[in-house]
């Protein structure tokens, strides 16, 4: 079974507009930004890009493009914006955000990690106890009004819970240091964080890999993501970027 | 009035004086982060919320590896026993209680131990802000410590009656260690233990909202 792809651009070729794509990565470590390029170059529009942590704040340069090309419909993160109120003010996601042309929906980042897994799991929603006594536990927190919407509680053993929904993306980015032919991956130091749980997570995983490898390679004791998650291989260079976050 | 007060770094040392050794510990983005200056040699380890337990110290000129970052996207360096683990691994540990210690900067404290620290409405986002890991660990601490400046940029008290900004969480917040005090929430109210050297219960009291409880064994901030 050979799901290596010999390019992103040929990788990505089936992606509709008005897809859910989640892209994985926190911040700077394990963004998968060979795909997102792939995507900017391909032009589709009104997609969803489900996050976990700031990918796309550890990705400016695709973000920004993304932006100028109106490709982004909505936007789902916990850590979504510049930390910085006057760095913000000049971001054209944030602008965009403030003008309601990109919608931005904000969870908890372990409610995040939980909806991916649910999906993962098969399971359709799950109680937890983040964000009982915040505005998280009674709406949806969105920059676009109607899109608000009123969450169900759940008292347990005396304790009040929030009604979360798994989260199944269309089509999942990631990134792997590793990766054989068949789909087994393994991802390197805090590069992996959201990669393993959003391929599993999605529909049609695609991986960018920075070391392809025979089936075999990869230890079975060290793989990362069975490759019964990942539907397309593509091999990229190691990429390098500044770490750094406003 | 405007108080001179302990610089941010003195905050960080008073605040892991109560770590104990032994404690698993996670740090928030600001003065928090610094406390892991103040702990280096000790039995204490920390967590990153990105996946990491036993997080290193800040990584320098050729130690640093871009595949190696802590939560607030900084390079760190590995120590002896340091793992590395996915997201779902991370908060399943974070929500679960396993955290000792969670220390986090705030926006406003109240005297009910709620606190805000993820959306200023003053940026004007319309509701929408970064949470981060913020209210899992808060949900999910065994203690939660507060660091912060006593009063805003422009003089305001940051520890109030009622939270004016939208919460992080509810009634979680054990103490709150500021420029100019170290205060105790319990459930009579705000318990003043520590002041700065040479000011007064009555000094604190004029720049925080809340009436303060003054601690029979009040004494000066010792770091």
């Amino acid at each position: 079974m050979d799901k290596v792809y010999s390019s992103a651009k040929e990788a990505i070729a089936d992606i509709p507009d008005g897809a859910t794509i989640a892209i994985a990565g926190f911040f700077t470590a394990g963004v998968p930004r060979v795909l997102l390029k792939a995507l900017i170059a391909k032009g589709v529009k009104n997609l969803t890009l489900a996050c976990g942590c700031g990918p796309l704040v550890g990705a400016p340069e695709e973000l920004a493009q993304l932006v100028k090309n109106k490709q982004l419909k909505r936007v789902i993160d916990s850590y979504g914006l510049y930390r910085s109120a006057s760095k913000g003010a000049k971001d054209p996601f944030e602008q965009a955000v403030r003008a309601g042309e990109i919608e931005l929906r904000i969870y908890p980042m372990g409610t995040l990690a939980e909806r991916y897994r649910a999906a993962a799991a098969g399971i359709p929603a799950f109680y937890t106890p983040t964000g009982v006594g915040s505005v998280v536990e009674e709406e949806l927190i969105s920059n676009i009004e109607d899109q608000r919407k009123k969450k169900e509680t759940r008292i347990f053993l005396g304790k009040r819970y929030v009604l979360e929904y798994a989260l199944p993306p269309h089509f999942a980015f990631v990134h792997a240091y590793m990766g054989d032919r068949e789909g087994n991956l393994r991802y390197r130091m805090t590069a992996r964080n959201f990669n393993p749980i959003m391929a599993a997570a999605a529909g049609v995983t695609i991986a960018e890999v920075e070391n392809l490898v025979e089936p075999g390679k990869l230890a079975p004791d060290d793989i990362h993501t069975p490759g019964i998650y990942v539907k397309r291989v593509v091999q990229v260079p190691r990429p390098k970027f500044a770490i750094t976050i406003d | 009035m405007k108080f001179e007060g302990l610089s941010r770094e003195m905050i960080a040392l008073r605040a892991s004086k109560e770590i104990k050794d032994g404690d698993y510990v996670n740090l928030g983005i600001g003065i928090p982060t610094l406390i892991s200056n103040w702990i280096e040699g000790r039995d204490v380890i920390l967590q990153s919320e990105i996946g990491m337990l036993k997080t290193g110290p800040l990584a320098l000129g050729e130690g640093v590896d871009q595949d190696l970052i802590n939560a607030s996207c900084q390079p760190v360096a590995l120590l002896p026993g340091t793992a590395c683990f996915d997201i779902v691994e991370s908060f399943s540990m974070i929500r679960s209680g396993r955290m000792d210690v969670v220390v986090m900067g705030a926006l406003q404290v109240d005297e009910q131990g709620d606190y805000a620290g993820w959306a200023n409405p003053a940026r004007g986002l319309m509701g929408v802000g970064n949470i981060g890991g913020s209210m899992d660990l808060a949900v999910g601490a065994k203690k939660l410590l507060i660091t912060m400046e006593h009063i805003t940029n422009d003089g305001q008290p940051k520890i109030v009656k009622e939270l004016t900004y939208p919460a992080t969480t509810e009634g979680k917040v054990n103490m709150i260690f500021t420029d100019l005090a170290v205060i105790e929430v319990t459930p009579k109210g705000l318990l003043l233990k520590e002041v700065y050297p040479g000011l007064t219960p009555e000094d604190i009291q004029s720049v925080t909202e809340p009436k303060l409880i003054i601690s029979p064994d009040m004494k000066e901030i010792e770091l």
